[in-house]
């Protein structure tokens, strides 16, 4: 049933993405992939935060199935910050002129990638399954509370193309036509669905190949 | 509480020394640390040192080579206690918060004493003009803490796993990103002759990440320093 309403939601969204005039009228038709773009760059940082979260659970329970739980929104978070960044600098090339150009935006997605990359390379280096994921849940503590440092202030004291009030703005108060809205929203929704049905799957993959490894 | 507090850093200072008797022992991690930097500062001089290069650019060195000098030798202090197996010692003789409290002073002093020689080395090789002492010292001081900080921990717990040599500078460098980032920035404005004042939001953005950074790790080092 779920999958079913997923399919239909995301249908929408690919559909309406292309029939409604675009986002930015100053872009133009390359704009549309802000549906995309932004969903994903959401889902990469939502991965990470419910690894972290995970992370903390298993601290407190020492329950291997919360680190099972931690790596696999890593993975899929890894995917997503993939997608989003090969996204963002094709849309750079576009309106930037250039697919790379160490804007602060791009530094911090290219940081989260590093983050990433690091959680797995920490993962590979321990090969004591409960040390690892010890190990693994105090390193994304750590690298998550110095996001804030490099997505709010960093980009404060250097300058950035990146629009930072393109979706809410100073008064916090949402900068959208309905038209764009209407698909924005169900997109950010449909990527979340997304991104929580993946991560079931992957656990449950990887719960299996635990208990055969186990047993 | 005074008598609790004078208590607790009679303990810390109990294992900085210790740190500092048997680092002067072998002084294994100063050796390594000062060659390291003075090798890549010898290699830039040598390279660059004849082109008339601009203060980003000068900044921006000063701290890729103490960032990697840094990783050279400051994860020692974990990986000296997994390795000589004294590690199971000293978590029956002090708690863990006065072990890292005493390990990340000596690691503080340890990147100093890296700097004093350095950077006037830096000054002379690579002829800077700086036109705000006061300001590159405050940067200096206050980057260095936040260096230090983020590398105790994470030293801690690369001496845990099974791949020592090349893991703490994967590790460390996106944690370390937003400080080096903001510390180049401040080398360049002291460099350029800005006051304090001028790099009011640097200074307090070092000092943030400090505070973070220190807190975390305090919380955290338990977990790790038992596992």
């Amino acid at each position: 049933m779920g999958k079913i309403l997923l399919f239909l939601l995301m249908s929408y969204v690919i559909i309406w993405a292309y029939i409604f005039p675009a986002p930015q009228q100053s872009l133009g038709e390359v704009s549309r992939i802000f549906y995309f773009h932004v969903p994903s760059a959401w889902v990469s940082v939502l991965a990470f935060l419910v690894s972290m979260l995970n992370g903390i659970i298993y601290l407190k329970k020492r329950d291997l199935n919360y680190d099972i739980k931690s790596s696999s929104a890593s993975q899929i978070g890894l995917l997503f910050a993939f997608l989003a960044t090969v996204s963002g600098s094709m849309w750079a090339k576009v309106s930037w002129g250039a697919y790379w150009n160490w804007d602060p935006r791009q530094v911090s997605i290219f940081i989260l990638l590093l983050i990433y990359g690091a959680y797995f390379a920490l993962r590979s280096a321990v090969l004591e399954n409960d040390k690892k994921a010890a190990l693994s849940a105090v390193y994304s503590i750590l690298a998550f509370i110095t996001v804030p440092f490099l997505v709010f202030i960093v980009p404060r004291v250097f300058e950035s193309l990146h629009p930072a009030t393109s979706v809410v703005d100073q008064n916090l108060k949402i900068q959208m036509s309905p038209k764009v809205s209407l698909v924005f929203f169900p997109s950010l929704v449909g990527f979340t669905i997304l991104f929580f049905w993946i991560w079931s799957l992957q656990v449950k993959i990887s719960q299996r190949v635990e208990l055969k490894k186990g047993g | 509480m005074p008598s609790k507090f004078s208590n607790w850093v009679t303990k810390i200072t109990a294992v900085f020394k210790k740190e500092i008797k048997s680092e002067f022992r072998t002084r294994y991690a100063l050796n390594s640390i000062l060659m390291f930097a003075v090798v890549t500062l010898t290699t830039l001089s040598f390279t660059v040192g004849q082109f008339a290069l601009t203060n980003p650019v000068k900044s921006a060195l000063l701290w890729v080579i103490l960032f990697f000098s840094a990783m050279s030798g400051l994860a020692q202090v974990f990986i000296k206690e997994e390795e000589r197996r004294t590690a199971s010692i000293l978590k029956l003789s002090a708690l863990p918060n006065v072990i890292f409290l005493g390990k990340f002073f000596f690691n503080l002093v340890l990147l100093f004493m890296l700097e004093i020689v350095t950077i006037p080395l830096f000054l002379i090789l690579l002829s800077l003009q700086v036109e705000s002492w006061l300001l590159l010292l405050v940067i200096l001081l206050l980057g260095s803490l936040g260096l230090t900080s983020a590398t105790t921990i994470i030293g801690a717990i690369v001496s845990k796993t099974n791949v020592k040599g090349t893991l703490l500078t994967v590790l460390s460098f996106p944690i370390l990103l937003p400080l080096l980032v903001i510390s180049i920035q401040g080398t360049k404005l002291a460099l350029d002759g800005s006051h304090l004042a001028g790099a009011g939001s640097e200074i307090i953005f070092l000092l943030s990440y400090t505070i973070v950074m220190l807190t975390a790790s305090i919380l955290f080092f338990e977990t790790v320093w038992m596992e």
